[in-house]
């Protein structure tokens, strides 16, 4: 019955473009509540009662019914992934009511279907194990992100951002199918996921796996292949942009994951693999991220270092079992998982209230804004929760995640050799510096813009965005708030899906009484900060308060206006510390000797990613280079095509005389 | 009596100031304020009214609430000995790093309301520091769960021994290492020095121009705290384990008097760092500890010195 509707609401979104712009977002609203109300209560079943769901659908591929199947894995995504698309529509309906009467019917209508379509796809991809099928929801999910994403098509960044998307997600689709093909080839088992257990079983695993990290590595934005990234970002509506960051991304994890429970050997090398590809990833995705000054483009740096903790998490996990340390391999997963939902969620939060700012100020630079508390102080107060959800600090989830994490590899140090130590010891190096740079980040980004005063004509006369756009904002919050501080109903979620990767699971997360402290201890914080600040008004109110300028040291001039701190110096002296890694330009006229007279100037600094230079952009331009130089056998001239092909005869005749072929 | 830690970290946070600004005064000749003085400085501000810059916001305004809770709630993790601290669980330095952290995040956010340029300076480095600092304690920190086999502060420092030559370097180095890391968390001497005249402090001290009355006073007890937290972890660090209840609470006000005259002089003896000198400085603190790490590894014979 369920599986019925489930399939007919495939068929009904092509209603979409029947209704008129203003209803789209509520149809697709209702159709996203449906998939997400039957597959999450799929989901919740699976997860609750550690089954495995399996059903036919109705639909024949390529001759044989298609299968879905949703195990622990899947429905932890599932769920996450439709939290994150249903609060995504509804702040679409917001977002997108300026666009209304720019743009028209079919545009707007292909939004919507393509954003149902992206959650129909999604959900395949969770639940589909057949290799074709699979790959084709892949691609779909690609193609219809890459709709979505270029909304504004009408600017040539947010085109040439998207083509760029679309063809890396291309490499790594050819590469995905190429580890499929690969293991079919040599095994002669069925084409499906289940078909690569036969050749992890025979074969060493680690090549293979490394294609296939290739393939899921691009989506999932891994430093080297995270170069898409950080374009795709501030090219697509917020509302895409939250989704992407929030769940897109995580399909690569996703895939990883999925790729991991088949595999039984070689853990140890693919443990270190991944951990150091993701500590990379993290550290220099904040470390990038600081430099930023587009708002969502820092944001998008900020998920590939999210990306390396969960790759952290998971790393040490692989590690743990090969080494066969059970708490180190336990709370690994579990926070590693555990990272996969938080990071969705405050990470769509962030998503949707960079969203509302650049609504209301049309600029995503950050050197534009400021003072924005004092107009929007609802977004503010929302962005404030979120940053420090991504801070990791408690009492909110972003903690309980790296909590874990940190626990296990605690745990770990006691019972492991010298070289997991010093591995461990790494690890935990680079995850604090991931956290402090992460705080100098956010700090940085906050305080530029909401706190202060405007550093454009731009923050001026803003108002709060509507209840609408805040609603879905809120509702990530509440979920942030609830997991850092009642995690144990969320740990036990995550451990269910670690529990596919590690035994006594159950045993390990029951025997952390830390969590209940955790818990205990964010509870009395949050007190005690809610007592003094009573206090405080109590004693605010029996004194004199006064309004006064900030005060000047001294200097009668001052005004904040002028001379409050800017994102580029307030990173200033973190960038004197990093330079190997960014190119700074600057942009300036020099000072002559004949300038006696001043007359404005300009200076313009500009940080450019050295990874993307050399690793992308480099080789590209190399290969375009000798592309070009082939092309002169291209000559347009039908004689000279006739010429080849009679060489080319001649040729094989030649080789066919003297044996060769 | 699991309080027993916290209470006595609070007694001696109140008198902490008073005793830096003695010795100081002591060391330079000058007669100087009494003990108490700080203790009347923060009364007075308790009654006084508060100024708002017109700049600020909400956020300018509870930053100083939540550091003083952040700090507060830290020391209930401190435990005395053989008993525990009011909070304690596995992998509670954990949290006790990241609290420490949100009490920090609020203070930069909040001094960056003000809009105030030498306030921007303040935070900025305030927020480069303390992300530097951040390794060494957790490399430390490390270092005692492997020496120990346990993860909480209470059962790290109930079962350290010293007994052989690596145990004493440990010892010696983390001592040393939780005095510079509580110096880089109070942004003192030889990061910054708080006795220059306001606007010409660099960090932590120029970040707070603007806060007045209850706020300021906040701030003010938030620093003997934040000293108190270093000086009862110290004390912990050294408690010889046969001793009595009595004896170990005179060791432990010996320890956070001693601590005390140890900042007050090192800030009239040395000469501040040069500002960009600071980063190196800091990391280098991390290098001490990973040689308390390898050393630990030396002593659980994981790494083998021939």
């Amino acid at each position: 019955m369920y599986l019925i509707v489930f399939q007919f609401l495939f068929v009904l979104t092509f209603g979409m473009f029947i209704l008129s712009k203003k209803h789209m977002s509520y149809f697709g609203l209702l159709i996203q509540l449906g998939l997400a109300g039957i597959t999450g209560y799929w989901s919740v079943d699976v997860l609750i009662h550690g089954t495995i769901f399996e059903r036919e659908l109705l639909i024949n591929f390529w001759g044989s019914p298609l299968e879905i199947k949703v195990d622990s894995l899947s429905a932890f995504f599932i769920l996450v992934l439709n939290f994150t698309l249903l609060t995504g529509t509804m702040y679409s309906t917001g977002y997108l009511k300026p666009y209304i009467n720019e743009k028209n019917h079919v545009e707007f209508g292909l939004h919507y279907f393509s954003l149902v379509w992206l959650h129909i796809s999604m959900l395949l991809v969770c639940m589909l194990r057949d290799g074709l099928a699979f790959l084709v929801a892949w691609e779909v999910m690609s193609v219809f992100t890459f709709l979505l994403m270029i909304f504004e098509s009408e600017k040539g960044e947010t085109i040439r951002a998207g083509i760029n998307f679309l063809l890396q997600m291309h490499v790594g689709l050819v590469l995905i199918m190429a580890g499929f093909i690969y293991a079919f080839v040599h095994t002669g088992a069925v084409f499906s996921f289940d078909g690569l257990t036969v050749y992890f079983a025979r074969f060493h695993p680690f090549p293979l796996f490394l294609l296939f990290f290739a393939g899921f590595g691009i989506k999932a934005g891994f430093i080297p292949l995270h170069t898409w990234l950080p374009h795709a970002h501030p090219a697509a509506p917020s509302h895409i942009s939250g989704v992407m960051s929030g769940v897109i991304i995580k399909m690569g994890i996703y895939g990883i994951l999925r790729i991991l429970t088949y595999i039984h050997t070689d853990l140890l090398a693919i443990g270190i693999f991944i951990l150091v590809v993701s500590a990379i990833s993290g550290l220099l995705g904040v470390m990038y991220a600081i430099v930023q000054h587009d708002l969502k483009k820092l944001l998008a740096y900020h998920s590939i270092e999210n990306i390396g903790i969960i790759g952290i998490g998971i790393g040490i996990g692989l590690i743990g079992t090969a080494k066969g340390i059970p708490v180190l391999a336990a709370l690994g997963f579990t926070g590693g998982i555990l990272h996969i939902l938080n990071h969705s969620l405050f990470k769509s939060l962030l998503f949707y209230s960079a969203g509302s700012v650049y609504m209301k100020t049309h600029t995503k630079n950050i050197e534009h804004l400021g003072g924005l508390i004092k107009r929007m102080p609802v977004t503010a107060l929302l962005f404030l929760l979120g940053a420090l959800a991504i801070c990791g600090l408690p009492p909110f989830n972003g903690f309980i995640s790296e909590f874990l994490i940190y626990f296990g590899l605690f745990k770990g140090l006691l019972t492991a050799d010298f070289q997991t130590d010093i591995t461990i010891m790494g690890t935990v190096i680079c995850l604090t510096l991931i956290g402090g740079l992460t705080i100098f980040c956010f700090t940085k980004v906050f305080s530029i813009v909401f706190l202060g005063t405007a550093r454009s004509r731009l923050s001026e006369n803003v108002k709060e965005v509507s209840v609408g756009m805040i609603f879905p904002e809120i509702l990530a919050g509440i979920v942030i708030v609830a997991i850092g501080i009642f995690p144990i109903f969320f740990v036990k979620a995550a451990g269910r899906v670690a529990g596919l990767y590690v035994e006594d699971i159950p045993w390990i997360i029951q025997n952390t009484p830390s969590l209940s402290g955790v818990s205990r201890a964010s509870l009395v914080f949050m007190l005690l900060t809610a007592l003094l600040w009573f206090l405080r008004r109590t004693q605010q109110k029996r004194v004199q308060i006064e309004h006064e300028p900030t005060w000047g040291c001294g200097y009668s001039g001052a005004d904040p206006a002028v001379h409050q701190y800017t994102a580029t110096s307030f990173a200033d002296n973190y960038r004197e510390l990093a330079p190997p890694l960014m190119k700074v330009d600057k942009h300036f006229e020099s000072l002559k000797e004949e300038d006696i007279f001043p007359r404005p100037r300009s200076f313009k600094t500009e940080t450019s990613d050295r990874l993307e230079k050399n690793l992308v952009e480099k080789p590209v331009r190399k290969v375009i280079y000798w592309m070009e130089r082939v092309a002169i056998f291209q000559t347009g001239n039908l004689q000279h095509y006739i010429m080849y092909a009679f060489l080319f005869m001649g040729l094989i005749f030649l080789l066919t005389i003297f044996k060769l072929i | 009596m699991n309080g027993l830690g916290f209470l006595l970290s609070i007694v001696s946070s109140l008198l902490f100031p008073g005793i830096i600004a003695v010795t100081k005064a002591k060391m330079s000749g000058r007669k100087g304020p009494g003990i108490f003085q700080s203790l009347f400085d923060v009364a007075r501000l308790f009654r006084k009214g508060s100024i708002y810059s017109a700049t600020t916001s909400i956020i300018f305004q509870i930053a100083p609430v939540i550091y003083f809770a952040s700090i507060v709630v830290a020391l209930l993790f401190m435990p005395f000995g053989q008993y525990k601290g009011l909070l304690s669980f596995e992998a509670d330095f954990v949290f006790f790093a990241y609290l420490l952290a949100v009490g920090k995040f609020m203070m930069i956010v909040g001094a960056m309301d003000t809009g105030s340029g030498f306030e921007g300076m303040g935070a900025n480095r305030e927020a480069l520091y303390s992300l530097l600092v951040e390794p060494a304690f957790f490399i430390l920190m490390g270092s005692l769960v492997l020496l120990t086999s346990h993860t909480s502060f209470y059962n790290l420092f109930v079962h350290i021994h010293f007994d052989s030559f690596f145990s004493y370097l440990i010892a010696l180095l983390g001592i040393y290492l939780f005095i510079q890391i509580a110096m880089v968390e109070n942004s003192r001497m030889p990061i910054d020095d708080p006795k220059t005249h306001l606007e010409l402090t660099m960090i932590h001290e120029v970040m707070v121009l603007d806060n007045s009355g209850f706020d300021m006073c906040l701030i003010h007890l938030t620093t003997g705290l934040k000293f108190a937290l270093y000086g009862g972890l110290i004390a912990n660090f050294i408690f010889p384990e046969t001793w009595t209840l009595y004896a170990k609470i005179v060791v432990f006000f010996t320890v956070n008097l001693l601590f005390a005259i140890v900042v007050g002089f090192l800030e009239s003896c040395r000469a501040r760092n040069k500002l960009a000198k600071n980063p190196k400085w800091i990391l280098a603190l991390s290098s001490i500890s990973m040689v308390v790490f390898l050393s630990v590894l030396a002593i659980t014979h994981k790494l083998f010195l021939e």
